[in-house]
């Protein structure tokens, strides 16, 4: 009978039911693409990190993120990388911008990725067209085809100049975006060597340590080697690196505080709704209060309310959110939906609901039963 | 329904409800105003006991008391022999839930509800659920001849169709003790006599004890017994002799008013 008098409640007022819903509705579409967005976003950024195979990263002393690591690494480090105990492979990798000269004029940025695929290090993510043997013919590189309009060229064949070597386009990958808009453009370490003019220049070493190696004694033996680079793991150098790009340049900041918003613009429409829905209602809560019913029993029918205005305005909302998940696939920053978070935006939704109906059984808690005599 | 005879048997069991010297005082400071001042009333099994004053006597204060949802100044309250002094609002409500049934003025009915349905939540509150709350919410409807009106919504139920239903609430979890407020107030004179019969069957039949606040002179031909009440205090209390038909005692009533 809980239920049966919430949802009678609820659904005997549809402008008002109406009202929540769109309230709710909006809340979990705005948190969805905000938070998609950051996750999104998030992937962008970690997407080379995730796909390296290493234990550890061997940065410049201060690199800031994948991007921006400068090439100040050299032989060296990866000589005394080499000779530490435990360690099994240190493969070197060119990350860098450099300018692309479009074949009909005008330029942009990319990211270089110089990578040698066979020393098992980072290979191209996601290629859908061409294959890592293509990409060690003679001036050829892969780029993703979100940003063939951006790259000014067609597809596999067409030509570039990137800082001053001619490129030629031999592979094409899928879905690898650039969070800072500089499509990255992976080419041999060698290629990448020669486009910057520097024979010995690393950004990074992908450290790989010996099965049964303690990552962490490998680690520290390594900073005591190596003066002036930083030794990270994998999950220091993603953080590094979503705190750059997401924190400091604070468009991660904007995204959650766009989701902190809807959750609240969320909340006080439920609230509101819900607080008057119970006014509403007063006399037949006090009714129920007359007939012997617990206070429990009251909060019950008013969270019930609450609850079932969750999982309607949610069904609606994630409609909505996923809809926008699918028109986003192909921008520059396309929103992600996973089942964690949608289970997470579905906790959210029956919290916003629960903390809405506080205003309603704090009324209702103050109910005179009294008052049923007084009509 | 038509009216029944009330049953000659006398009924002498234990209280049900003692109140004693009951004091309730409504409002504070200068506005403070003393509603009942210090009556006493005792109610058992298979009685209809009417409890009648004018308007502002304190007699809808006083049955707010006895009913456990107005709690008074002082005095001493008993439901069945549990003394209400250091109760709280939970377990009043719990003493409500276990002894007593309502009937409102206004019907106090859930609009959203079915008639069935708003015998069953008052089963639902007291913990009967299931299908056994649903048989015996149709069975009180029908027992108070509302079996062609189970799914009706009270906006689609006449007046007296409504407080047939309020009573059939009142009733569906066989409480000891059924308390009225003016129940007849808002019906017309067959509709009234209809719900004042069905109250008399209740004390008999199902030996109850149903106390209706009225000032409706009507309702006097079906009480076993009447408490006046006049300025709060209780002014005067007469029963209906025995072997007396239910009618009488509205002649004798008006009898004993001309005499005083």
């Amino acid at each position: 009978m809980i239920l049966t008098l919430a949802f009678r409640n609820l659904f005997h007022d549809r402008i008002r039911l109406a009202v929540t819903l769109v309230g709710i509705l909006f809340s979990i579409v705005l948190v969805a693409v905000q938070l998609g967005l950051y996750l999104g976003a998030s992937n962008m950024i970690t997407a080379n990190i995730d796909a390296a195979k290493a234990d550890l990263f061997i940065t410049v002393y201060g690199a800031k993120s994948f991007e921006d690591g400068g090439m100040l690494l050299t032989s060296r480090e990866r000589h005394q990388a080499l000779a530490t105990p435990g360690v099994k492979a240190v493969i070197p990798l060119i990350v860098r911008f450099a300018e692309w000269r479009k074949p009909e004029g005008g330029s942009t940025r990319v990211v270089i990725v110089g990578t040698d695929a066979e020393d098992g290090g980072l290979a191209p993510i996601n290629l859908v067209s061409g294959t890592w043997e293509d990409i060690k013919a003679p001036e050829a590189v892969a780029v993703d085809r979100t940003y063939f309009n951006e790259l000014g060229i067609k597809g596999i064949g067409d030509t570039a100049q990137v800082q001053n070597t001619r490129i030629r386009v031999r592979a094409v990958t899928d879905g690898v975006r650039s969070f800072v808009q500089s499509p990255y453009t992976y080419t041999t370490l060698n290629r990448a060597r020669s486009i910057f003019g520097d024979a010995d220049g690393i950004t990074f070493f992908l450290v790989q340590t010996e099965p049964g190696a303690n990552v962490e004694k490998v680690r520290q033996d390594l900073k005591g080697r190596l003066e002036g680079a930083e030794v990270l793991t994998k999950a220091e150098f993603r953080d590094r690196s979503l705190k750059q790009w997401l924190f400091r340049t604070g468009a991660g900041v904007a995204l959650i505080g766009g989701a902190l918003l809807g959750s609240l613009v969320g909340t006080v429409i439920v609230a509101q709704t819900l607080y008057s829905s119970t006014k509403d209602h007063l006399g037949e809560f006090a009714t129920l209060r007359a007939l012997g019913s617990s206070s429990g029993y009251i909060h019950k029918v008013i969270l019930a309310q609450a609850g079932i205005s969750a999982v309607v305005g949610y069904l609606l909302g994630i409609s909505i959110a996923l809809t926008i998940l699918v028109l986003s696939h192909n921008t520059a920053l396309p929103m992600v939906m996973t089942p964690g978070l949608a289970f997470w935006l579905f906790t959210l939704t029956v919290g916003m609901c629960a903390i809405s109906a506080l205003s309603a059984i704090v009324k209702v808690t103050k109910i005179d039963p009294a008052t049923v005599f007084s009509k | 329904m038509s009216q029944e005879p009330v049953s000659k048997e006398p009924v002498s069991h234990a209280p049900v409800l003692e109140a004693i010297d009951i004091v309730k005082d409504l409002g504070s400071g200068a506005g403070k105003v003393r509603a009942v001042k210090g009556a006493s009333l005792t109610l058992v099994p298979g009685e209809l006991t009417l409890l009648m004053g004018p308007s502002g006597s304190g007699k809808t204060t006083l049955l707010s008391i006895l009913g456990c949802i107005l709690t008074p100044t002082s005095g001493t309250l008993r439901i069945a022999g549990i003394s209400t002094d250091k109760l709280d609002a939970e377990e009043l409500a719990a003493l409500r839930r276990k002894h007593m049934g309502f009937i409102f003025q206004s019907y106090n009915l859930f609009p959203t509800l079915t008639a069935l349905e708003n015998v069953r939540i008052s089963l639902d509150v007291r913990g009967q659920k299931g299908f056994a709350a649903a048989n015996r919410s149709e069975e009180v409807l029908r027992d108070v001849g509302l079996a062609y009106r189970l799914k009706s919504y009270p906006g689609n139920l006449s007046g007296g169709e409504q407080q047939r239903v309020a009573v059939a609430r009142a009733i569906a979890s066989s409480p000891s003790i059924v308390l009225a407020d003016e129940p007849t107030a808002a019906l017309d004179g067959e509709n009234g006599h209809a719900v004042m019969a069905l109250l008399a069957r209740i004390a008999k039949e199902q030996h109850r004890s149903v106390l209706a606040v009225t000032h409706d002179p009507r309702t006097l031909s079906y009480a076993d017994r009447v408490v006046r009440i006049e300025d709060g205090r209780i002014v005067g209390e007469e029963r209906r002799p025995e072997g007396l038909d239910a009618p009488e005692i509205a002649d004798l009533t008006k009898r004993r008013k001309a005499h005083a």
